[in-house]
């Protein structure tokens, strides 16, 4: 087993709805999904995020996107106009999540490292 | 006019109130369209609206959408090419006359009808709505609106594509609402072109998603896309999305040939988990769709084919937005240099709380940043290391009254000579003092809202 960081395994995109956050997670390979679904667990996300997220972590699965859905309760400050934060809408809360790191099979972080990042020549 | 005798294509021209002006033009220029939607409303923005018409009544809806339109007249007129917008705001009606007026400069006067759909706005009905037993209480918080009836700013249910369908039918080349949907925008032209029936439940629930991703202009042509960013092309002509749909409800995500930007599974994918809660039920006032059944495909160069949406009867509410004032705010920044740059903004900020202590200031909450650290990412940042060449000192306020917050915006500036070193970036002066605006949102029984809808078509 071999350590990777979230960001080499998937996508993301997040937005708000009030106080809540949601961050939507995309297996750059379908292979991956399963491997996914297993390790984010709403207790594990949670535990991730500590005092940033205020409230409970629901996940709903999208096995036919290969993505995973959270909603971070009380992530946003108030949200709206109310929150102070500079990323009052949860725009990039996505990408805090995508610094996770995970244990996963040698042969998936040999393929799958360096894959969230521009390459150097590109 | 449809492009082809089978599919109907729907542009995005705009995916929020202040979105980029030609993006509506180079959609109308770039190829066939048959209906162009655009989105103007976000939670706060009917606040903001309704604010700019308590000073002056004639405004409250998106004014440079005036101007936009000027524009896209003649294309209107020519081409015959249908424009559903939101851009009515808190007052569709004087958005309306203003639309007259621009379409007769633009020289297409008795060529184009206007549809002006009114009755989503309860700002006035809300306390005899309250009175009448309709609870609204937060669906968020669970606390009742009689804890802040007088602070309520504006208030609106959002609705569905019903007047949309009676204003296409009515023959309204140009259709402006308030508080409609996002994306009732994409999915009324729908049920209008092919006659689906309200109890369509699968294919409105197909035009939801349609809709879904056509509510965030070029997000989901390739703009603020997180796979591959560095490869998606020529972002500064993006091509907005274009929805080409069917009769049976399946569709195909595309942009015009010859423009910027990328329509993959992964661009689409990612709109389509923007903004969602649970994936099983997207309520909308016409439908609730199911997102988990739904199939990609790529089917072309910057073609996506989307099927597979199930829906289900609507429910027996609609959401309702509510603004309401919630104190005062304000935020204000230094920058600070290498060496030691945390450190400096970070006792810059120790000596500014300790002021605001002394000075006896109340706040709400007082939040702290370091912009270029833990801005975004808070402690899983971890710690800065002390050689960073800048940091951005970000403290930003919030009170109920007016008065310490106004008092904080003084604090700041004294601190570039009576604070840590190697400080700058107070060019832009004192922090600007804004009101807060809270959002409320509840459900209401449609009956309450349905029979106030109204369409008034008016000829240019």
């Amino acid at each position: 087993m071999a350590k990777i960081q979230l960001v080499d395994l998937a996508h993301a995109r997040s937005g708000d709805k009030g106080d809540t956050a949601n961050v939507g997670i995309i297996a750059y390979d379908p292979a991956d999904y399963p491997l996914l679904r297993e390790a984010l667990t709403p207790e594990r996300v949670k535990a991730h995020f500590g005092p940033l997220v205020k409230g409970e972590v629901e996940r709903f699965q999208l096995p036919n996107l290969h993505a995973l859905n959270f909603l971070l309760h009380g992530a946003l400050g108030g949200g709206g106009t109310v929150s102070l934060m500079t990323d009052a809408q949860g725009k990039v809360f996505s990408t805090a999540l995508l610094r996770m790191e995970l244990e996963v099979p040698d042969e998936v972080a040999h393929r799958a490292r360096g894959r969230g990042w521009k390459p150097e020549d590109a | 006019m449809t492009s082809d005798n089978r599919t109907l294509r729907i542009g995005s021209g705009q995916g929020f109130w202040g979105d980029d002006l030609d993006a509506p033009v180079r959609q109308m220029e770039g190829g066939p369209l048959d209906y162009l939607m655009m989105d103007y409303l976000a939670e706060v923005t009917m606040s903001i609206m309704q604010k700019q018409r308590s000073r002056d009544p004639s405004t409250g809806y998106a004014r440079d959408f005036i101007p936009l339109m000027e524009r896209l007249f003649p294309a209107v007129a020519s081409k015959g090419v249908r424009i559903v917008t939101n851009a009515g705001g808190v007052n569709p009606e004087g958005c309306g006359e203003a639309l007259l007026e621009a379409g007769r400069k633009a020289g297409v006067a008795g060529k184009v009808k206007v549809g002006v759909v009114t009755g989503d706005d309860l700002l006035d009905r809300l306390p005899q709505l309250v009175e009448e037993g309709h609870e609204l209480t937060n669906m968020e918080t669970g606390r009742p609106i009689t804890d802040i009836l007088e602070d309520v700013q504006s208030a609106n249910a959002y609705i569905g594509a019903d007047p949309i369908v009676e204003a296409l039918r009515k023959g309204a080349d140009v259709i402006v609402t308030g508080r409609s949907t996002d994306t009732a925008l994409t999915y009324g032209p729908m049920m209008h072109a092919f006659g689906w029936s309200p109890d369509d439940h699968d294919r409105i629930a197909q035009g939801v998603v349609a809709g879904h991703i056509n509510e965030c202009g070029a997000q989901a042509s390739g703009g603020n896309a997180m796979a591959d960013w560095w490869t998606i092309p020529s972002m500064e002509t993006v091509g907005f999305p274009i929805i080409e749909a069917s009769p049976d409800g399946s569709l195909v995500v595309t942009k015009h040939p010859g423009t910027g930007g990328r329509v993959n599974r992964a661009v689409v994918t990612e709109q389509l988990l923007y903004e969602m809660g649970d994936p099983s039920e997207y309520i909308t006032p016409d439908v609730v769709a199911d997102f988990t059944s739904l199939q990609l495909e790529e089917v072309g160069e910057d073609r996506v084919r989307v099927t597979g949406v199930t829906g289900r009867p609507r429910t027996d509410f609609l959401k309702v937005s509510i603004a309401w004032a919630d104190g005062w705010k304000a935020v204000g920044s230094l920058v600070y240099s290498w060496p030691d740059a945390p450190a400096k903004a970070r006792e810059a900020a120790r000596i500014l709380r300790a002021r605001f202590d002394r000075l006896g200031l109340e706040f709400d909450e007082v939040r702290t940043e370091l912009v270029g650290w833990d801005a975004t990412h808070g402690h899983l940042a971890g710690e800065p290391p002390s050689d960073i060449p800048e940091v951005q000192l970000r403290i930003a306020v919030r009170a109920r009254d007016r008065a310490p917050v106004e008092r904080f915006s003084r604090e700041i500036a004294p601190l570039v000579l009576t604070g840590p070193p190697s400080v700058t970036g107070f060019a832009g002066g004192r922090p600007r003092v804004q009101q807060v605006m809270a959002y409320w949102p509840a459900l209401l029984r449609r009956e309450a809202v349905e029979p106030h809808l109204k369409v008034r078509i008016l000829e240019v």
